[in-house]
């Protein structure tokens, strides 16, 4: 069929159209669904009020992440501890019960392939590229790092997919993300991301998908590809999409859910069509620098308060929106900062490496090399390192990292969400500061009064070793 | 889902910009299996300092929220629409939404209007003396002073907060259409169709 070029969007979009209606609402059909403990038991409950089941158990899967802590999960005997927050308790039971009471596969808490949902949906191959992927959680964007149309829903919507295997939805707006060059040394997927988060602004991407397109990401790592798609809703965008290739394919071959045999062949052929044609046009376009990038952190409450580590504290009155310098400021008093401080003096009592932003077997290893020989500074009180999954480590512990955190007294935990959101025990104290690999500086993000810097794994691990915000290209 | 027409009462000034649903209801509160109650977490960072607009007695059960830009990015959590649902809040004004949050609030039957900068200013400041009413309707926001601000809403939505209808049985009746879908999907790209299939078939 001879047709007008179309973005990778369209053609995942057109490929998933149930049906649309006059208004322009189209019925689109969900590949996978991922269910976490957080946001699913009211969905259940809605279906069992209703007396409905799950149309598609068999695209469904369930893994607990959110509350779980990241402590042992088993006692010597491999019998499994108890969780001490009755809530917690509660809501990861109702998982474990509903997953089964609907037909849904669950991974156990205590398998190696439970993990942060984010990393096991690739990592199991579930996530596969073209696919449409929901879950009621906002960073199933990361998905998008395979090529998937992945993004977050509410409760709600958890029930319609679960109902329906659908969503009702109005086609997005596309935003081309341009980056030209490539990442100097020492500067990550992370820091990239949030270089163009601050650049759009953390509404810049409202209504839209973003596409990543140029030379940097073909040459990234589907693990890096992740890391950048994981926060496009960081931009506003409620997806982000790096185009699949053959780095994508040779991710996902032999994953236990990627398609095998001649259903790989086919799957192969399809996947070589998606990336956008030469002339499809996008709705808005942005071009980033990439040489120009810096190791990045951020100094405020909202993730598009960036700065190269090499900068200062912004000054509120520098700001020409008076709305914009009013956050400013409220921001520096949250974050106990003053203006023109120097970013590389800010002194940090915890360390948290993990998140579905940087948890995978890449961030472990650029923090292990950066923690490799050397000891965190006395003045970081907690510094842990919470792995993305079972299987991330295991393999972790194969290569000798785990060993590497513990010689540098960092802590090597149990796979979770962690001190990402302070819904379980791991969480930053009132008032200190916390170099987090995550994704949100949000106010009490990470426990109340808790104050975030985000940034990449190596330069988490530079700041564990020197205790404050540090350049890790002046540690090597 | 109640079913809306017409929201009118006391309006909470608030203002901010970029409200993440963190700010409008923290983590620890998430780990409930219930819709229910979760208005005494709502904004307790902000209601933790003195004079905060929520807990002014004037804004008791005020039914409508004024906000900023981009309100309610970040999480997906719908405990930010259920939070103010047990607040009492039927319509949130601001001039922009974060994606999530407006369908979130939609599913829940809160109205999420979005009107420009200027007279989401002129809202602001009335709210703090006088009442304000928003009718479904008409898609309009009417003050005592003779303002009559035209918001936009999607007509299909507009349908389902009007009637109080259950979109997840609306898109059941579409049953058949679902299946010619999947029909499709299972010939052309059996690979979608069958991600758990492998370890069932006995050959992981």
């Amino acid at each position: 069929m001879a047709s007008r070029p179309r973005t990778l969007y369209e053609k995942i979009w057109d490929a998933h159209v149930v049906e649309t209606r006059d208004d322009g609402t189209s019925l689109i059909y969900i590949d996978r669904h991922l269910v976490h403990e957080v946001t699913s038991p009211q969905a259940f409950e809605g279906l069992r009020l209703a007396g409905r089941t799950v149309r598609r158990p068999d695209l469904t899967l369930a893994v607990p992440d959110h509350n779980l802590p990241t402590t042992a999960r088993l006692d010597a005997k491999g019998a499994r501890l108890p969780i001490a927050d009755p809530q917690s308790a509660a809501q990861l039971a109702a998982l474990e019960a509903n997953a089964p009471a609907f037909g849904i596969r669950y991974i156990d808490a205590s398998a190696a392939e439970q993990g942060i949902v984010h990393v096991v949906g690739p990592e199991q191959g579930f996530s596969l590229p073209g696919a449409t992927i929901v879950c009621g959680d906002s960073h199933t964007s990361a998905h998008g790092g395979v090529g998937a149309l992945a993004f977050g829903i509410g409760t709600s919507e958890v029930e319609h997919v679960l109902a329906t295997q659908t969503l009702q939805l109005k086609r997005s707006r596309t935003l081309e993300v341009r980056v030209e060059g490539l990442l100097g040394p020492g500067v990550t997927p992370k820091d990239l991301i949030l270089h163009i988060i601050g650049v759009l602004g953390t509404a810049g991407g409202t209504g839209h998908v973003i596409e990543f397109t140029g030379q940097v990401f073909r040459e990234m790592s589907v693990e890096g590809r992740l890391t950048v798609c994981n926060m496009s809703i960081e931009a506003g965008a409620r997806a982000g999409l790096v185009a699949p290739d053959e780095t994508t394919f040779a991710y996902l071959k032999g994953k236990p859910y990627a398609p095998r045999g001649e259903d790989w062949d086919r799957a192969v052929a399809w996947w070589r069509t998606l990336a956008s044609d030469d002339g499809a046009r996008f709705d808005k376009s942005v071009t980033i620098d990439a040489s120009a990038i810096e190791p990045t952190v951020t100094w405020g409450t909202s993730p598009e308060d960036t700065a190269p580590i090499g900068g200062t504290v912004p000054d509120p009155g520098s700001f020409a929106d008076p709305a914009k310098a009013e956050a400013a400021r409220k921001s520096l008093a949250y974050m106990g900062l003053e203006p023109g401080q120097r970013l590389d003096e800010i002194a940090v009592e915890n360390i948290f490496i993990g998140s579905c932003t940087n948890s995978r077997i890449e961030d472990l290893r650029a923090a292990a090399a950066v923690l490799d020989g050397r000891r965190k500074a006395d003045g970081v009180k907690l510094a842990i390192v919470v792995p993305g999954s079972g299987l991330v480590k295991r393999q972790a512990e194969a290569e000798g990292l785990d060993q590497i955190f513990r010689a540098a007294g960092l802590e090597w935990r149990e796979p979770g969400c962690s001190a990402c959101l302070g819904m379980n025990p791991d969480k930053v104290p009132q008032g200190e500061r916390c170099a987090s690999t995550s994704n949100r500086n949000f106010v009490g993000r990470q426990g109340p009064g808790s104050r975030t810097h985000l940034l990449s794994p190596a330069m988490a691990a530079a700041a564990a070793v020197t205790g404050r915000l540090t350049d890790v290209r002046k540690l090597r | 889902m109640q079913p809306v027409s017409t929201i009118e009462g006391r309006a909470i000034p608030f203002g901010r910009k970029n409200v993440d649903t963190d700010v409008i209801i923290p983590a620890h509160w998430l780990k409930t299996i219930s819709r229910e109650g979760l208005g005494a977490g709502a904004f307790e960072t902000i209601r933790a300092e003195a004079g905060n607009v929520f807990d002014d007695p004037k804004f008791t059960n005020a039914p409508i929220l004024i906000a900023g830009d981009n309100f309610g990015c970040g999480s997906s959590r719908e405990h930010a629409a259920w939070a103010l649902l047990d607040l009492g809040i039927r319509a949130v004004i601001a001039p922009s939404f974060s994606d999530i949050f407006a369908g979130n609030a939609f599913k829940n039957g809160i109205l999420a209007i979005e009107l420009p900068q200027a007279e989401v200013d002129r809202l602001l400041e009335i709210a703090e003396t006088d009442p304000i009413a928003v009718d479904l309707e008409s898609q309009t926001v009417t003050t005592p002073f003779q303002d009559r601000f035209a918001f936009a809403i999607d007509p299909f939505r507009k349908h389902c907060l009007a009637e109080g209808l259950d979109e997840t049985g609306l898109t059941m009746a579409r049953g058949e259409a679902i299946q010619n879908y999947e029909n499709r999907q299972s010939a052309e790209m059996p690979w979608l169709a069958r991600a758990l299939a492998h370890e069932t078939e006995g050959i992981a």
